[in-house]
């Protein structure tokens, strides 16, 4: 059913399973123990691996294998796969599903990917268009720095509204019936553009659409903030979170129980992120080490997920555009 | 949504931490004048045997070696999260910008990756440099028509 | 004293680029290519010298010294040899830095790999 620009499911689909696979620095952050699969060497070199893009495919693969096992279903169950990365033309993604040969749609939304991908997946599952669908995405600092920023030698100063492109991967199996966490609706966002133009301070340039998602879902749906247990925004980081806040209380919905997947991966004040983690494999991670864990257990009963995604690229950052924001929002929980 | 682009540049220089500038400048002069000393240790040194020129020449050559080797473990980039200027400005910055380049490319190939892109930092310095120093050099020539 | 002045003169040089950085929005790339034609500007109206026989390395070593010492480089090749000198005088001075820079640079290369910065 079609409220506003939020799909609510009559017959919610579940999260059935979802794994979580992290580097280095993610294992020394706060979410490491929950980390299904962390390695030291986030090249893979043992493996052969020659470069961070081949890597930061394996990571990802990591992540579907260890999800496929804990649903304990072969990869031929699985009827399509939604993926994406940050990588030009999503090519962890491609590569990875040259690997497990499930039939795959590539998404792209950079930050926002997993909650895009999931959306997709619980709206296939939910229309009977599929029973069960794979939700992934990745991000690599490595692969992420020499794309968009400088080579990894290169000694640069980092600003303090900077946020830290982690090496993560999340995957999720949505399933049409079963068991596991409920996805009660899903919001697929609008793209919000501020004339934000500082590639240091993509938290700024985000918020306005992670704002603008949130709203027009509460509309939608008839509900507040209060309504949720916990509020999950992506990769907003420290700054984004303060202007979110911010903007949300002059809007008359103030957010007391918002949590950033961006403040959450990492010790901000200790692991030198600045302003805090983001990537696409930064609030899938978060998703399938805390949200999900947390819903399963009855520690949370209602949540929204909103992972933001600044759209930009290096090409149009040069030409100096200003950079647009895009978040979707996932619904999960609530009675089973 | 309540929230226009000129109010929201405020709210954006409201919510952003500054640059701990005071910290940032005193990395920045320490680093940045040690190397400096180090630069200017090695030029006594060459002086002892050859001409200004070429001892400014080779202190030049020495300082860009050894930014090369710090590059290669990451230590130039460690130290220079920390320093800023202080290790960007130096000849030892432009010999990073370098360095840095080349090895992070070489998954791309010798020629495309290694060559091509070697000089993607470095090369609007050396670009505008000579540019600069062409201009100068026609007036230079001119004033002494001139005069 | 040589020394005192090359760190107090080196490190004045890079306190100024780094406030460039903090304050103006600068990114370090545009901070550099403004420090070499800067140094070329103020070799050319003759500021840069005096401060090289003052700081010696510590005016040589940042990069406005690389201007200077393209402005110098260009003034001596126009004066041995002319206008065309105005081509060939700078790159022949500053030879030396950048040949050692892509040397080094290759080196590095085959002997190096990239590495994660955690």
């Amino acid at each position: 059913m079609r409220r506003g620009d939020t799909l609510l499911f009559e017959q919610p689909p579940v999260v059935g399973a979802w794994a979580a696979a992290g580097g280095k620095k993610e294992s020394e952050g706060p979410l490491a123990s929950a980390f299904d699969f962390l390695t030291q060497d986030a090249g893979f070199a043992e493996q052969g691996c020659e470069n961070w893009e081949q890597a930061e495919s394996l990571l990802q693969r990591r992540a579907v294998e260890l999800c496929l096992r804990k649903a304990d279903i072969p990869r031929s169950k699985v009827d399509i796969a939604f993926a994406g990365d940050l990588q030009a033309q999503c090519t962890a993604s491609n590569y990875t599903m040259r690997e497990l040969g499930i039939p795959f749609a590539g998404v792209y939304g950079a930050c926002s990917t997993m909650a895009e991908t999931l959306a997709l997946a619980a709206v296939f599952a939910a229309t009977g268009m599929a029973e069960r669908v794979l939700a992934l995405t990745s991000s690599h600092f490595c692969a992420a720095e020499r794309q968009f920023r400088t080579p990894l030698e290169y000694g640069a100063k980092r600003t303090p509204t900077a946020q830290w492109t982690a090496t993560a991967a999340g995957a999720c199996l949505v399933r049409a019936h079963g068991i596991g966490v409920p996805v009660r609706s899903v919001t697929f966002g609008r793209v919000q553009d501020y004339a934000v133009h500082d590639i240091n301070n993509m938290g700024a340039a985000m918020m306005p659409a992670a704002a603008s998602t949130l709203l027009h879902y509460f509309a939608a749906s008839g509900t507040s903030p209060k309504d949720f247990d916990a509020i999950f925004t992506g990769d907003l980081g420290e700054v984004g979170t303060a202007l979110l806040r911010e903007q949300m209380a002059q809007e008359g919905l103030p957010l007391d129980n918002h949590k950033d997947c961006g403040c959450l991966l990492y010790d901000t004040a200790g692991q030198n992120v600045q302003a805090g983690g983001s990537g696409a494999g930064c609030s899938a991670a978060v998703l399938c080490c805390k949200i999900l864990p947390m819903l399963a257990a009855g520690q949370l009963r209602r949540v929204l997920f909103v992972a933001t995604g600044a759209l930009m690229s290096q090409t149009t950052f040069l030409q100096g555009e200003s950079i647009p924001g895009i978040a979707h929002c996932v619904e999960l929980g609530g009675a089973q | 949504m309540k929230l226009d682009p000129r109010r929201y540049d405020e709210m954006i220089g409201r919510a952003s931490p500054p640059s701990p500038v005071v910290r940032d400048c005193a990395w920045a002069f320490c680093v940045g004048g040690a190397i400096c000393t180090l630069g200017e240790g090695l030029r006594q040194l060459f002086l002892i045997w050859y001409d200004k020129t070429l001892a400014g020449t080779l202190t030049s050559i020495a300082l860009i070696f050894l930014a090369a080797l710090c590059t290669l473990p990451g230590w130039y980039q460690k130290l220079a999260a920390k320093a800023g200027a202080g290790t960007l400005v130096p000849i030892t910055g432009f010999a990073n910008s370098v360095v840095s380049p080349a090895i992070e490319f070489k998954a791309e190939g010798w020629i495309t990756g290694v060559g091509a892109k070697i000089f993607g930092i470095a090369g609007p310095v050396i670009a505008y440099g000579t540019l600069a120093s062409f201009v100068w050099g026609v007036l230079y020539w001119l004033l002494g028509k001139v005069g | 004293m040589n020394y005192v002045w090359a760190f107090v003169v080196g490190g004045a040089i890079c306190v100024v680029g780094q406030l460039l950085i903090d304050y103006t929005k600068l990114s370090p790339a545009r901070v550099l290519t403004g420090y070499v034609v800067a140094g070329v500007i103020l070799s050319a109206v003759g500021l840069y010298k005096p401060l090289v026989d003052l700081a010696g390395a510590g005016a040589s070593v940042p990069l406005l010294g690389f201007g200077h010492l393209l402005a110098q480089g260009v003034q001596n090749a126009v004066d041995s040899c002319g206008l065309p000198g105005a081509f060939t005088g700078g790159l022949t001075a500053a030879s030396g830095g950048i040949a050692a820079s892509l040397i080094f640079g290759v080196l590095a290369a085959a002997v190096g790999k990239s590495r994660d910065q955690n």
